[in-house]
């Protein structure tokens, strides 16, 4: 299982990546460590996902590496990375109708292996993520009869059942309602408090301020900026990632942007 | 939650394997002592008894019930149960491979293979084992160029081995309808064709003790790798995040339902229907797990086509080619399923 006391990080360095002659990523460079709770903004098309994809394995870019734990990201076996990062992707439609349980039983495939069934200590496990998402209700439900919203806290269960200490999340918010959205953002910064790396890339910047501790942005594959939020995410940096102009009105600890006339 | 982190719910499960079980056994004794020569089931039970030890017969009822008990009706009953839980199993595989309850197993060309594969047997004056081989051989040739054809474009996506497969499945198609061109249409042509219909009348004995244990190994190891199989249903990105070496997976269970669906159309020729029918009856009772869905699937698929081959030899004085039955079968099953099927593939 996962181990608390060693200190797990994960560090792009020099990440390079084209498809064709577009590039998309250049000189991508940060790392993630233990109690960091991330917000990836950046617009459409910023590379985004293309640095999720690298920062797992599922991609390898053309320079620059991936270190997990000081060594690269291909000298350990999938099932090592598995046991130590863990993704959320975008809530999707499996074609065969499994169990909500089932879904999150799959987050200890790192651990037990395809070989065998889940133990007891699986499922409690299991359990606990389900209770953890608050969807212990859907345990027993079909995934693909949930709402969209319900899915993707299930898929978060899912990557709490894997007990990895880093926790990768694409656009995690996104399809949540209001509520769940904050008792999400919630979730992740109680994470983070408590030693898990955390990751979300996010179209909103009122995410960043809110509930991260750290602030990363892409724009146009390239790092523009790696901080706490308060520095990062302003009214001029939505004006350039976006192409909009905000007002930035101050409520502190809050900040808010509201479209200027 | 639940007390029992056990999942709750797997008692309904296993009892449905056990009552198909049940099943099973029972349509393989009515079946045994179904046909011309109707052999009633207290019969039966002794000569059973008598066949393993217990309880004794008078010596030539005895040999007149293991003529035509285990001479005639069991290599046919076998060959039946076998090819139905084949076709079954192989199609509940690939369906999790391609992640799509209505694919089949002929969708990598591995029917049009095994058609061409025995009508060039056929026409080269070949005989029962060596028609077996040849088909079997062409079966797997033919999914192993669609594969080949896939392999050839990088990071290669399930669409692309679909592709490959239709191309594969129309180059095998064509290369049959040489065949048959050049065949003799006096007796090679009907052959082919009386082939191609898929029956059990005709099983060759020699080839089946080479076949039957080889298909017999094939679904059982396939029956043991249900949660491997159930990882293929994932993306591959979130296969790979889970630790899961998707791509071998999905090529292991490709070549093992392939070498399946290979062996039973060795031995029937084709028989359309079961390999898609099947499983979807067992995902409706046993739900989408794998470790469940595949020894269900063989379970029911050896009793429905053995059920199916005794109509076909029993309904007439003749023999209705087995093909037939299953697809009308299968076609009336089918409607009753799609009526559970609009909620999400239940």
């Amino acid at each position: 299982m996962s181990d608390a006391t060693t200190d797990t990080t994960l560090r792009a360095q020099g990440l390079h990546y084209q498809l064709g002659a577009r590039t998309i990523l250049e000189e991508v460079s940060f790392d993630v460590r233990p109690g960091d709770c991330i917000a990836l903004l950046g617009a459409n098309g910023a590379g985004k996902s293309t640095l999720l994809k690298i920062l797992l394995g599922l991609l390898q870019p053309q320079a620059g590496q991936v270190r997990l734990n000081g060594r690269d990201l291909h000298e350990h076996s999938r099932q090592q990375v598995a046991r130590q990062l863990a993704y959320v992707p975008q809530s999707h439609t499996p074609s065969f109708p499994f169990s909500v349980e089932q879904i999150v039983a799959q987050g200890r495939l790192p651990i037990s292996g395809l070989g065998r069934a889940p133990s007891r200590e699986d499922w409690q496990v299991v359990n606990q993520a389900l209770a953890d998402m608050q969807v212990e209700h859907l345990a027993g439900r079909v995934y693909t009869e949930l709402s969209g919203g319900e899915r993707q806290r299930v898929l978060i269960a899912r990557a709490l059942a894997q007990q990895t200490r880093l926790i990768l999340l694409d656009e995690p918010i996104t399809g949540l309602d209001y509520g769940h959205q904050l008792r999400l953002l919630k979730h992740l910064q109680h994470l983070a408090a408590q030693g898990y790396g955390i990751l979300a890339t996010t179209h909103r910047p009122e995410h960043a301020l809110e509930s991260a501790n750290r602030a990363l942005v892409l724009h146009q594959g390239r790092l523009l900026a790696d901080g706490t939020p308060h520095e990062v995410v302003t009214a001029e940096l939505i004006a350039r990632l976006y192409q909009v102009e905000v007002r930035q009105i101050e409520c502190s600890p809050y900040r808010f942007f509201v479209p200027s006339e | 939650m639940n007390s029992n982190p056990k999942r709750p719910g797997l008692d309904h499960r296993e009892r449905w394997i056990w009552s198909s079980a049940a099943l099973l056994v029972i349509t393989t004794l009515l079946s045994l002592g179904l046909g011309r020569y109707a052999i009633p089931v207290t019969d039966l039970a002794h000569f059973l008894a008598a066949w393993v030890g217990f309880g004794d017969l008078p010596a030539d009822r005895f040999a007149l019930l293991h003529s035509v008990i285990i001479d005639t009706r069991l290599p046919r009953v076998l060959a039946a149960i076998l090819v139905g839980a084949g076709l079954s199993v192989s199609g509940a595989a690939y369906q999790a491979v391609f992640r799509n309850p209505l694919v089949s197993p002929g969708l990598l060309g591995v029917l049009s293979g095994c058609a061409f594969g025995a009508a060039c047997g056929i026409v080269l004056g070949l005989q029962g084992l060596w028609i077996t081989v040849l088909a079997s051989l062409a079966g797997l040739l033919a999914v192993g160029i669609g594969v080949g054809i896939a392999s050839l474009f990088p990071g290669a996506s399930i669409l692309i081995l679909v592709l490959g497969g239709i191309v594969s499945n129309a180059l095998f198609t064509s290369l049959l309808s040489i065949v048959k061109y050049l065949a003799d249409p006096q007796d090679q042509l009907p052959s082919i064709v009386y082939w191609m219909l898929g029956s059990l009348g005709a099983v060759d004995t020699e080839a089946l003790t080479w076949t039957a244990p080889l298909l017999m190994l094939a679904i059982v190891l396939m029956c043991l790798l249900g949660r491997a199989i159930d990882a293929l249903s994932l993306s591959d990105d979130e296969a790979h995040s889970l630790g899961v070496s998707v791509r071998r997976i999905r090529y292991g269970i490709i070549t093992l339902a392939t070498l399946i669906s290979a062996l039973t159309v060795s031995i029937a020729g084709m028989i359309g229907w079961v390999g898609l029918l099947i499983p979807h009856l067992a995902r409706l009772l046993v739900g989408p797990r794998n470790a469940a869905l595949v020894p269900m699937s063989a379970l029911l698929g050896g009793s429905f086509l053995l059920a199916a081959d005794d109509l076909a030899r029993t309904l007439t004085s003749g023999e209705i080619p087995l093909g037939i039955i299953t697809e009308l079968l299968g076609a009336i099953a089918f409607v009753l399923v799609l009526n559970r099927v609009r909620r999400g593939w239940l």
